[in-house]
């Protein structure tokens, strides 16, 4: 199958339909769901951090602008949930609402505090370069509904990364105070790049080694991106974008990280805890 | 029907332009068509303008805190994805109104000023709390709803920029609506706690949407000038009973009582009789005094004073732009004179 035959019509991968596909026989494999997992996971968390900006922006374009990007992230992370649930018989909402801290696989990145405007930019910028060449890549995957998902979240990204562009350099170029929140923005968030970039692990767990799994699983070949290979474009934009804004490129060392693994930073149980609160009150109930 | 003559100003001092632009004017409002930002208008007719467009403008954005207050504790995804996205369109709301108002020679900033110092109105009905989640389903069916019932009409209001800035609006609207109807509705088939929830939320809204319309005719000195000029067209009675009338059906589809002992159909009318308002609760609020009127404006002055520095950086980013285009520009001018 030719890679062009491959791609699923885009825009029409909605969580929705992706539910009525799976009403109709579609599963996940075991390796699929895991995967889907952690992409949704980093998707809904992120998502999760955006909405907390409204009605706090800066400015009431910004409220919209913030509000559409998590719009559009939360959109992928219930399309890839969805897709993951359909492995265990669960709904996204039950993968959503019904795990606990560690259970979730996202990346420590998305789940730091929004900061001031200029942490979340940052933060946004280097998940936008990620989500771009990830999502990209993705579209070509042998699994139809991961290229699906993708080819719609890449044309959303592609808006998302022009959004933090721009204002990194209005940010880095403007004021003095806003050069130095910009910089202290980039030096907060750079730590928890590397991690991005680090291999899936093909296993949920860490092994009683403390091997966490560096090689993809031979189950997701040519339908899982192997993120490592995506560094090389992130040194190759964000860098040149950072001096390009009269900025300084951070050389904070990497955090260890292990999102994937069920390690999180010390924000995330709060968040949780706020996002689950009512849902968990009532178990069973539909909304 | 022709405007009041006390909406122009007095003979003596009208010059012959301004005759001619009263004519007109007055031409325009009695054909039903539009008045439009260069066309001539009385004083009166623009500051009343600009206080009910700003007003309303003020209301969609104060109205995003109630239910911001719940994005992020939405108990499902998909509801947490619509709640956002209503939030989004209500600030949307804010920006086309801002600008309906500012083709009337207010500047945003100057209106906005007003709200975060608490100069400015805004709808009461945001000075209310939301303790539960139902209250997401109370706030779309009920002040959405009368919303709809009070903006459907403006979408013919005489001054055109505010006019086709409410057909837009209207649409979104009557999305919020459905939205949170839905909302009550999936709680009502719920579980006896969700059923109950959505009984007690109905039970807190019901009275403060129908005071949205405003207090009644005969305390509502403004309304008769307004309808006059066509920028409103039905009076806040008039209003409130369509919105009532809508309701009682709607609401027996949900399975919820709406909290009125005297509301009854009459035959005679063909409307819904409804028992009488507390008015005093409606002015106490208006006056300041509601559940919350000090945490809205704070929270949205708090925004503004933390995203100061951002706004200050993208001024100051856009004037070095336009400062660096001028140069290259004299400089190509230069290289070819020179040529
Ligand atoms: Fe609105
Ligand atoms: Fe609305």
């Amino acid at each position: 199958m030719s890679v062009k035959q491959r791609q699923a019509p885009t825009g029409i991968m909605t969580p929705e339909l992706i539910e009525s596909e799976i009403a109709g026989g579609l599963v996940a494999t075991d390796a699929v769901a895991t995967y889907a997992l952690g992409l949704g996971d980093d998707a809904l968390i992120l998502a999760h951090r955006l909405g907390e900006w409204i009605a706090n922006g800066p400015e009431l374009e910004e409220d919209v602008a913030l509000g559409n990007i998590g719009l559009d992230i939360l959109g992928h992370a219930r399309s890839f949930l969805t897709y993951a649930g359909s492995a265990w018989g669960k709904t996204e909402d039950d993968l959503a609402y019904f795990r606990s801290e560690p259970e979730f696989r996202c990346r420590q990145l998305f789940e730091q505090p929004i900061g001031d405007f200029a942490q979340t930019i940052a933060r946004q910028l280097i998940a936008s370069v990620y989500f771009d060449s990830l999502y990209r890549a993705l579209m070509h995957s042998t699994d139809p509904t991961l290229a699906a998902i993708a080819a719609k979240a890449t044309k959303e990204v592609d808006y998302h990364l022009d959004h933090s562009t721009q204002w990194l350099l209005r940010l880095g170029l403007g004021t003095d105070e806003s050069a130095f929140r910009m910089q202290r923005g980039l030096d907060a968030m750079w730590p928890f790049v590397d991690e991005l970039y680090r291999a899936e692990p093909h296993r949920a767990e860490p092994a009683p080694s403390g091997e966490l799994g560096a090689e993809l699983s031979a189950q997701l070949e040519g339908i899982a991106v192997d993120p490592r290979a995506l560094r090389a474009e992130f040194d190759a934009v964000v860098p040149r974008l950072i001096v390009d804004a009269g900025l300084t490129v951070p050389k904070a060392s990497a955090a260890r990280g292990g999102g994937r693994q069920g390690i999180h930073s010390e924000a995330f149980g709060p968040l949780l805890a706020e996002m689950q609160v009512l849902a968990r009150q009532h178990p069973g109930a539909s909304w | 029907m022709a405007a009041p003559a006390e909406a122009a100003p007095a003979e003596a001092e009208m010059s012959a332009e301004d005759e001619q632009g009263l004519a007109r004017f007055l031409e325009l409002i009695e054909s039903d068509s539009r008045v439009e930002p260069t066309d001539w208008m009385p004083e009166g007719y623009r500051k009343t303008l600009v206080r009910q467009i700003s007003q309303h403008a003020h209301s969609e954005i104060i109205g995003m805190q109630p239910e911001g207050n719940w994005i992020t504790r939405a108990p499902s995804l998909k509801r947490k994805a619509i709640l956002m996205a209503k939030v989004q369109d209500e600030a949307g709301h804010g920006l086309y109104l801002y600008s309906a108002a500012q083709t009337l020679g207010t500047d945003r900033d100057t209106m906005f000023d007003q709200l975060i110092t608490g100069k400015a109105k805004y709808s009461s009905i945001f000075n209310y709390l939301t303790p539960t989640w139902a209250d997401m389903g109370s706030i779309g069916w009920l002040v959405d709803g009368a919303a709809i019932c009070n903006q459907v009409p403006l979408c013919r209001a005489s001054y055109g920029p505010y006019g086709r800035a409410m057909v837009r609006i209207c649409k979104e609207e009557s999305f919020h609506q459905r939205q949170g109807f839905e909302i009550l509705l999936s709680l009502m088939n719920g579980t006896d706690a969700q059923a109950k929830m959505a009984q007690e939320s109905v039970n807190r809204w019901y009275a403060p949407a129908l005071m949205m319309f405003g207090p009644p005719d005969e305390d509502s000195p403004n309304s008769k000038q307004s309808m006059a000029w066509k920028i409103k067209r039905f009076s806040n009675d008039e209003l409130r009973q369509r919105f009532v009338d809508m309701l009682v059906p709607q609401a027996e589809i949900l399975g919820v009582t709406l909290p009125d002992p005297d509301l009854k159909f009459n035959e005679e009318t063909g409307h819904y009789d409804f028992g009488e308002l507390d008015w005093s609760e409606f002015y106490e609020v208006l006056k300041g005094n509601g559940q919350a009127n000090g945490v809205r404006v704070a929270r949205r002055r708090a925004a503004h004073e933390n995203g100061e520095w951002v706004r200050e950086a993208a001024r100051a980013y856009a004037d070095k732009q336009a400062a660096a285009a001028a140069t290259a520009a004299a400089l190509t001018a230069n290289e070819t004179v020179a040529a």
